[in-house]
């Protein structure tokens, strides 16, 4: 009706309140109310998770918990810091290897690879990479590290973990740069600067923030990941040595085992770590919320 | 068509002759492409040493496509090709072997938006300065200065040169980039635009600073603005579809155009 008449839809339009038809409030009030219950109940599960975690978790510190390695099974006391270290020892593995490589790729893919077939290539595969199950991967590198060497060991698990972050920084660099306006590469080229001289000190340092917090998300992705850590680094119940090989103790493996174990300890333990990573999660997303700010805010 | 393509080249030897300049750049046959759209139609136009040519036209006209072939800036796109010559003081500057880098290096161009670099004020204006020069820091430090000067920034930003040149408001960072284009020394120096995001007293100082350069460097400038041409330049070119249309002394073409195209866009009947 109001179509066939778009005129004196018009006339309507200005006289607010009392012309609207009642169908629309409702359907307004249906619309709102479904999606405050729907964020209710997604707000609600997290929380309740959240609620669970921190309870249980927080009972699961203890004097002990920094300072001494995981105990045997059955037995009392005992810590997570061996899991603690093996965790930053492997984190800091994958990030290592991963950054430069990710950042090099995403580079390709913005500045060199721009009007490419190859580069789509590559993009599309990254995107593949992006969502594949990180079991896979764990298996990729069992494949490739664990079975020739003849052991599990922590660079095994760095590198699954790198693996799993690169296709993360290479996304995030890309996207970055391709923030940058293309002016601006305009301006370096017609002052006679080649285009790596333009990269380097103009691109990369006009989308520099976006770059780390993208390195800062795959960081916090890492920490978390279990499936590809069971194929390589495995886990133990004490300090590791310092080459690496031989399974490395880790929160995510450990949490897994003393989680499903029947020991109370181990179980407690278990919420600990659990409550630790998440920690450490929250910190290094608001750390990346930090660093992209002033840039969003320019 | 070809009556308006001969015309421009008859004024252009009397012209010539009357300024007793040099000519800079010589354009001759140019025709360009955007992939298979023809974006430059046997484009001839010469450009005289140390006067201000001004390149005006509707949008779309083809001139700042002109503009971007004298620094080759186009061939940062792969479907963008330009046939023809373009003569720099003598060398055809779209010969493939010639140096882009050595050529951007004299030929100068500043954007229609300000595109300060994320960093310094002064290491802003010294970029284009380490990147051929191996200068000692006092030398340097002086090369900046009397760019920044230059450019009619030097007494607002002295006291404040390692803050980043994004902070500063849209007037000062097209001069922060100017000072910069200046930095180099170039030859020419291209303006696409420069004004057109500027509030009217920051394109009075632009305006002004363009007089000056005068002086020292052959300058082509795009522009949408016909007062601005009218105010800034003393050769000015109407572009339209693709062609050169007209070119002549600036107060000849706009109170005598002898095209009737002309006419009609410097008196408002279309553009």
């Amino acid at each position: 009706m109001d179509a066939a008449n778009p005129i004196g839809a018009a006339e309507a339009a200005p006289r607010r309140g009392g012309r609207v038809r009642p169908g629309r409030r409702i359907a307004d009030r249906l619309l709102r109310t479904a999606c405050l219950a729907a964020t209710i109940v997604g707000a609600g599960v997290l929380g309740s998770i959240l609620l669970m975690l921190i309870v249980q978790g927080v009972r699961g510190f203890t004097p002990t918990l920094f300072t001494n390695p995981t105990p045997g099974p059955g037995s009392e006391g005992g810590g997570i810091a061996n899991a603690i270290l093996g965790s930053l020892v492997l984190t800091g593995i994958g990030i290592v290897v991963a950054t430069p490589v990710g950042v090099m790729a995403g580079t390709y893919l913005a500045e060199y690879g721009r009007y490419s077939k190859l580069a789509g290539l590559i993009r599309f595969l990254n995107d593949i990479l992006l969502s594949a199950p990180s079991i896979l991967i764990g298996l990729f590198v069992y494949t490739l590290m664990v079975r020739p060497m003849g052991t599990y060991s922590g660079w095994a698990g760095g590198v699954a973990l790198a693996i799993i972050a690169v296709p993360v920084i290479v996304r995030t660099t890309e996207d970055m740069l391709r923030l940058v306006p293309g002016t601006l590469r305009e301006a370096g080229a017609a002052l006679g600067a080649p285009l790596s001289k333009v990269i380097i000190s103009v691109t990369w340092r006009a989308a520099s923030a976006g770059i780390v917090t993208g390195i800062i998300l795959a960081l916090a992705r890492i920490a978390g990941e279990t499936a590809p850590l069971l194929f390589t680094a495995l886990n133990n119940n004490s300090w590791f040595s310092p080459d690496l090989i031989g399974g490395v103790a880790n929160l995510p493996v450990m949490i897994y085992q003393f989680a499903l174990s029947p020991y109370p300890n181990w179980q407690g333990l278990a919420w600990a770590g659990a409550l630790l990573i998440t920690a450490t999660i929250l910190v290094l997303s608001i750390i990346a919320r930090l660093v992209i700010k002033p840039q969003m805010s320019r | 068509m070809n009556a308006a393509s001969a015309i421009p080249t008859m004024d252009l030897n009397r012209n010539h002759a009357e300024e007793g300049r040099a000519v800079r750049i010589a354009v001759k046959d140019l025709n360009f492409y955007y992939g298979s759209f023809h974006g430059l139609k046997n484009v001839n136009i010469n450009f005289h040493d140390r006067q201000v040519t001004a390149l005006i036209g509707p949008s779309g006209c083809g001139k700042s496509t002109l503009l971007r072939c004298f620094n080759r800036i186009y061939s940062l796109y792969p479907e963008q090709r330009a046939e023809g010559e373009i003569l720099l003081d003598g060398e055809n500057i779209l010969d493939p072997s010639v140096d882009l880098n050595e050529l951007r290096s004299r030929i100068g161009m500043v954007f229609q938006k300000p595109t300060p670099f994320p960093m310094s004020i002064y290491d802003n204006v010294a970029f284009g300065l380490r990147l051929y020069e191996k200068l000692p820091k006092a030398e340097l430090d002086m090369r900046v200065e009397e760019s920044l000067r230059k450019a009619a920034l030097w007494d607002e930003v002295k006291d404040k040169l390692r803050q980043s040149g994004t902070g500063l408001s849209g007037g000062q960072q097209q001069r922060l980039c100017i000072a910069r284009t200046v930095a180099q020394r170039p030859e020419v120096i291209l303006f696409d635009e420069p004004t057109s995001a500027l509030d009217p007293i920051s394109t009075g100082r632009i305006e002004e600073l363009i007089e000056q350069l005068r002086d020292e460097f052959t300058i082509v400038i795009v522009t949408h603005n016909m007062q601005q041409a009218a105010r800034i330049s003393q050769f000015t070119g109407f572009m339209y579809l693709g062609q050169l249309v007209e070119f002549g002394p600036t107060n000849r073409m706009f109170m005598n155009p002898t095209e009737q195209r002309t006419q009609d866009y410097i008196t408002g009947r279309f553009g």
